[in-house]
């Protein structure tokens, strides 16, 4: 079976270690923020100029000056720190920020993402993604396998225009935990129940299928 | 003192000498923190065919969403846009044209242009879209492209707490962008919610220094939120 949303999240959360400074997208890179053990301290960023993100507030304290990067109204945690957006930016550029989750529309075996702009249809912009891919060196992204006709979202090249170029190194999908190495997608784990021939059928991207690949395990 | 005293009584002479064809640049991410009444008195002043630097553009009737209404805005540079209809049909119409930019990428543009540092380079776009008509270099085996600065003829800033002499503090996130217009402006106007005494905001605590402020002015504020987000309650 193809994984959930909440257990995409699940798996990227498997990934965080205690004392990472994390920045997370919009979409099921948000949900992973449900799964941080309970025994590990995480810090979360968010690019509006926030880091120490807490959860959502109650009717009492909600506040119109305290959001995060979706604009949705939020909270602190202790110990958090709110600064400008270039501030903000210098930590991530700088290559401070330990982990960042990212949706995408396609990746490549060279590490090429492109995640913000289809032609012939409204280009909202990149906000602060092409920020993100081009200053972590530690990068998930998170997306479906294929789009809903079947088509594969894991290529040889991109199609689509970039977002980063070669910064991509580790992609989590609903079928499977894919790694790049060396112009090839490395397949390292496979949703439970899902087979290799239907990965090899839905990677369109050279791929090495080691002799071995476990099954994803949850807790 | 009297030189210092960078107060304005009113929205008009806050924006007195904005004219036509002009480039501002506005403090604010999505509805946090923006100059809602000096973007409304550009409104009332009609002024037309401004360049403005902001995150977003506001929403359908509200933000900067409002100067779209009599197409007070020629061209839009931001890192995200399409909050708003009206927006989407200008610039499928051919009225509004849109510079987008990464949202790092605006800060830092804002920031060296208030820092007198012409241009800079940067990781962020290389290999993309952005990357096309500009300057690469190698540093350090890796490809960086040449970014430049931007200042305004104005900058409209929401800070929070403000004395007579322009020191400004923010609240919370609704920091963000304001400080580094505030620096790029060549008239930086400041609406704040509380002007205080000089001398009662901490030293240490100000986040944007008077000498960069020309004027300030005290505002009422409606903050509205774009996204309602509330703890599930057990």
């Amino acid at each position: 079976m193809a994984l959930t949303r909440e257990q995409m999240a699940q798996r990227v959360a498997q990934e965080l270690q205690d004392g990472f400074y994390v920045n997370l997208g919009i979409g099921i890179p948000t949900l992973v923020a449900n799964y941080v053990p309970d025994n590990m301290d995480v810090m979360l960023q968010s690019e509006n100029g926030l880091l120490g993100m807490g959860e959502f507030p109650t009717e009492e304290t909600i506040d119109a000056d305290m959001i995060n990067a979706g604009k949705q109204t939020v909270t602190t945690v202790k110990g958090a720190s709110i600064f400008s957006s270039a501030e903000s930016f210098a930590m991530i550029r700088g290559g401070h920020v330990d982990l960042t989750v990212l949706g995408a529309f396609e990746v490549d075996v060279n590490g090429n993402i492109a995640s913000w702009m289809i032609p012939n249809k409204l280009v909202k912009g990149m906000g602060g993604a092409m920020d993100l891919v081009a200053g972590a060196d530690n990068i998930i992204v998170t997306m479906t396998h294929a789009s809903k006709s079947g088509e594969s979202k894991l290529l040889a090249d991109c199609s689509l225009p970039l977002t980063g170029k070669g910064c991509i190194k580790k992609v989590l999908t609903d079928l499977a935990w894919l790694e790049i190495e060396n112009g090839t997608f490395v397949l390292k784990e496979r949703a439970p129940g899902v087979s290799i021939e239907e990965i090899i059928e839905k990677t369109q991207g050279k791929l090495i299928v080691p002799d071995h690949v476990p099954e994803m395990v949850f807790a | 003192m009297a030189g210092f005293d960078k107060v304005v009584a009113s929205y008009e002479e806050a924006m007195a000498g904005l004219e036509d064809g002009m480039t501002v640049l506005a403090g604010g991410f999505g509805l946090c923190g923006i100059p809602e009444n000096l973007i409304g008195e550009i409104k009332r002043k009609g002024t037309k065919g401004l360049t403005v630097v902001s995150n977003n553009c506001g929403v359908d009737g509200f933000g900067l969403g409002i100067l779209l209404e009599d197409k007070q805005i020629r061209k839009m540079i931001s890192s995200y846009v399409g909050e708003n209809a009206l927006f989407e049909k200008q610039l499928l119409d051919g009225e509004l044209e849109v510079e987008l930019t990464p949202q790092g990428t605006l800060a830092e543009k804002m920031r060296s242009g208030g820092a007198g540092i012409p241009a800079f380079y940067t990781a962020t776009g290389v290999g993309t879209p952005v990357a096309e008509g500009k300057e690469i270099k190698v540093f350090h085996e890796r490809e960086y492209l040449l970014e430049e600065a931007i200042t305004g003829d104005f900058a409209i800033v929401k800070g929070w707490k403000a004395d007579r002499y322009g020191n400004v503090v923010y609240r919370h996130t609704a920091q963000n962008f304001n400080p580094l217009a505030a620096t790029a402006g060549k008239i930086t106007v400041v609406e704040v919610e509380e002007i205080v005494e000089v001398g009662e905001l901490e030293p240490t605590h100000i986040q944007t220094p008077g000498i960069y402020v020309d004027r300030v002015i005290l505002g009422t504020f409606e903050k509205r939120i774009e996204q309602r987000t509330i703890k599930p309650t057990e």
